[in-house]
C-alpha cells in the first residue's frame, strides 16, 4: 500500500512509474534502427457509431516484417485504437491503454467517459514524444460510440499528443493521403455501418495501390483488412468473409477481374 | 516517567481478536456458493452505490465484511497486485491463491503489529475452468486463510447462516436458486431481506475474458419472486 502523498489512485501509467516499470519516458540512445512500422489506418462517423479499419502490413525499410499485423484493437466494449507508426512502442501504448481503462473501471467501479479514454490516450502518446523524436513516432486513431450522447465520436493524434475531434472521418500512417481522399470522396452525413464498410475497404485498397506500405487485400493467404464498428451494441469485427465479398465487389468494380 | 503495565502476549492478542470479531459481528453478513456455471456471491447490503463485492481480475471476484474504508483499500491493494502481476507476466498467471497470501500477508502483519486490527473479513474467488478448480479463499481478520469448499460465509452471524445454508445447500444448482439459497440462509429469524437490500454478483464459467457481472435488480427480483 501507498501512503497519501504516493498514492496513484486509479492510474495504472502513475502505478508503474512508483514500482519503476513504466515503459515510457527515458530516451532512446540510439539515433536510428530500423524496426518495424504500421502503416494506414481509417475511421468513419456512420448514422449509428463509427467504423475502423487498417491494413496488415508492417514494414522495416524496404522489407515486409510482417503480413499479418492487426492494427484495429478493442479498447474496451465501446470503443477502439487504430494505431500507425513504430509497431512496437505502439503494440505497447495499445496494451497499456487498454489496462488502463479497466484497471480505472475497477478501482473507481465505473467506466471512464468516452472524452476520459481519449483523453488519456493524447497523455500516452505524449508520453512517448522522446522516443516519436527519435524516429518511433506513434499516432494513434482513437474511436467509440458514447454511450452518453448516444452516437459514435473519434479522435486523431499527433506526435506530441495533440488530440482532435473529428466528426467526419479521420486517416492516418503512410497511406493517409490516398486514403483520406477516397474517404473525402465517399462519405455522406448519417451513412450506414454496411456503407462504412464498404467504403473504409475501398479507401485502404487505393492506399495499398499507391503507397508500397500499405498492405491490400491477400485473396491467396486470405488476408483482409481489420475492420471494425462500434454501435450501440460494442464493438464487433467485420469477417473475412464478409471481407471478401466486398473486395470481389471492389475488383469487378475497377475491371481486375 | 510512568511505566506502562504489563500484559501478557496472549492477553494481548485475546483482545485484539475480541476487538476484530466484534467489529466484523456487527456488519451484515455474505455469502458465496458454487452453482452450476461458476461462484455466485450474495451480500446483504443497504447501499446501492458502495459495493462489498467486485472484481478484481478477469476470473476473480473480491468479496470483504466489516468496516467499509480497510476492505476497499484491500480490494484496491488487489486490483493493483493483480493487475501489475498481469502486465508485467502474462494474464494467465494472475491466481486467487497468490492474490490470498498477499491479503494473508497484509492481515497477519497489521494483526501483530499495528495498534488496532483490522476489522474485516475478506473472500477471494476464482472461477476455474471446470468446476473442481473454483477456489473460495475465506481470509480473517488475523491472516488465517481458509481454503473453503462448496460456499462460505462471511461476517454477521455467521454460525446461525452457514447452518441455514448447509440445510438449503445443493451443489450444480441453477443460478436462480443459488441466490434463493443464500437469501433464506440469509434472512434470519425468518424476517425476508428486501430484494433492494442484496447485491448479488456472479462469476461466469464462459468464453468470456472478464468472467465478473453483476446481477441487476430487476433480475434479483425475479429470481426471488
Amino acid at each position: 500500500m501507498f501512503s497519501f502523498e504516493q498514492d496513484p489512485g486509479a492510474n495504472f501509467g502513475e502505478l508503474l512509474k512508483r514500482v519503476g516499470l513504466s515503459p515510457f519516458g527515458d530516451s532512446l540512445p540510439v539515433n536510428e534502427i530500423l524496426v518495424p512500422h504500421a502503416t494506414t489506418c481509417v475511421a468513419l462517423r456512420c448514422a449509428n457509431g463509427v467504423v475502423m479499419a487498417g491494413d496488415r502490413r508492417a514494414t522495416s525499410g524496404n522489407l515486409i516484417s510482417h503480413r499479418e499485423m492487426e492494427k484495429v484493437v478493442q479498447a474496451d466494449q465501446f470503443s477502439g485504437v487504430a494505431i500507425a507508426g513504430a509497431a512496437g512502442p505502439a503494440m505497447e501504448m495499445v496494451k497499456l491503454f487498454q489496462l488502463q481503462i479497466e484497471h480505472y473501471e475497477k478501482v473507481e467501479g465505473q467506466s471512464l467517459s468516452l472524452e476520459g479514454k481519449a483523453n488519456q490516450l493524447s497523455m500516452f502518446v505524449r508520453s512517448n514524444l522522446p522516443a516519436a523524436m527519435q524516429g518511433f513516432m506513434v499516432v494513434p486513431i482513437f474511436a467509440g460510440f458514447d454511450t452518453l450522447l448516444n452516437h459514435g465520436r473519434l479522435w486523431n493524434y499527433d506526435a506530441t499528443g495533440g488530440r482532435y475531434e473529428e466528426h467526419d472521418f479521420v486517416a492516418t500512417g503512410s497511406g493517409m493521403l490516398h486514403a483520406g481522399t477516397v474517404l473525402r470522396m465517399g462519405w455522406k452525413r448519417d451513412m450506414t455501418v454496411d456503407e462504412g464498410v464498404v467504403l473504409t475497404a475501398r479507401a485502404l485498397w487505393e492506399a495499398s495501390v499507391a503507397d508500397s506500405a500499405t498492405g491490400g487485400p491477400d485473396a491467396l493467404r486470405g488476408i483482409y483488412p481489420v475492420i471494425a464498428s462500434i454501435t450501440s451494441d460494442g464493438f464487433a469485427r467485420i469477417d473475412d468473409a464478409r471481407l471478401k465479398n466486398t473486395y470481389d465487389e471492389i475488383a469487378k468494380g475497377v475491371g481486375q477481374q | 516517567m510512568s511505566m506502562p503495565f504489563y500484559v501478557a502476549p496472549e492477553q494481548m492478542m485475546k483482545d485484539r481478536a475480541d476487538y476484530a470479531r466484534k467489529g466484523i459481528a456487527r456488519g451484515r453478513a455474505l455469502i458465496a456458493l458454487q452453482y452450476i456455471d461458476g461462484i455466485a456471491l450474495i451480500a446483504e447490503n443497504p447501499s446501492n452505490t458502495l459495493r462489498k463485492i467486485s472484481e478484481i481480475y478477469d476470473r476473480i471476484a473480491f468479496a470483504g465484511v466489516g468496516k467499509y474504508n480497510e476492505f476497499d483499500q484491500l480490494r484496491v491493494a488487489g486490483v493493483r497486485a493483480a493487475d501489475l502481476k498481469g502486465y508485467q507476466f502474462s494474464r494467465l498467471d494472475v491466481d486467487a491463491r497468490g492474490l490470498a497470501n498477499q491479503y494473508a500477508q497484509i492481515l497477519g502483519q497489521t494483526f501483530t503489529h499495528e495498534m488496532k486490527p483490522l476489522e474485516v473479513e475478506i473472500l477471494v474467488a476464482e472461477v476455474g475452468l471446470t468446476q473442481e478448480q473454483d477456489q473460495l479463499f475465506h481470509i480473517m481478520y488475523d491472516g488465517t486463510v481458509i481454503d473453503e469448499k462448496q460456499f462460505t460465509v462471511l461476517g454477521g452471524d455467521m454460525e446461525a447462516i452457514r447452518t441455514r445454508l448447509v440445510e438449503r445447500f445443493v451443489p450444480q444448482s441453477s443460478l436462480q436458486d443459488a441466490v434463493k439459497f443464500a437469501h433464506q440462509a440469509l434472512s434470519l429469524n425468518d424476517q425476508q431481506i428486501e430484494s433492494s437490500e442484496l447485491e448479488v454478483a456472479v462469476l461466469v464459467r464462459n468464453n468470456s475474458r472478464r468472467c465478473f457481472s453483476r446481477l441487476s435488480e430487476t433480475t434479483i427480483i425475479q429470481y426471488l419472486a
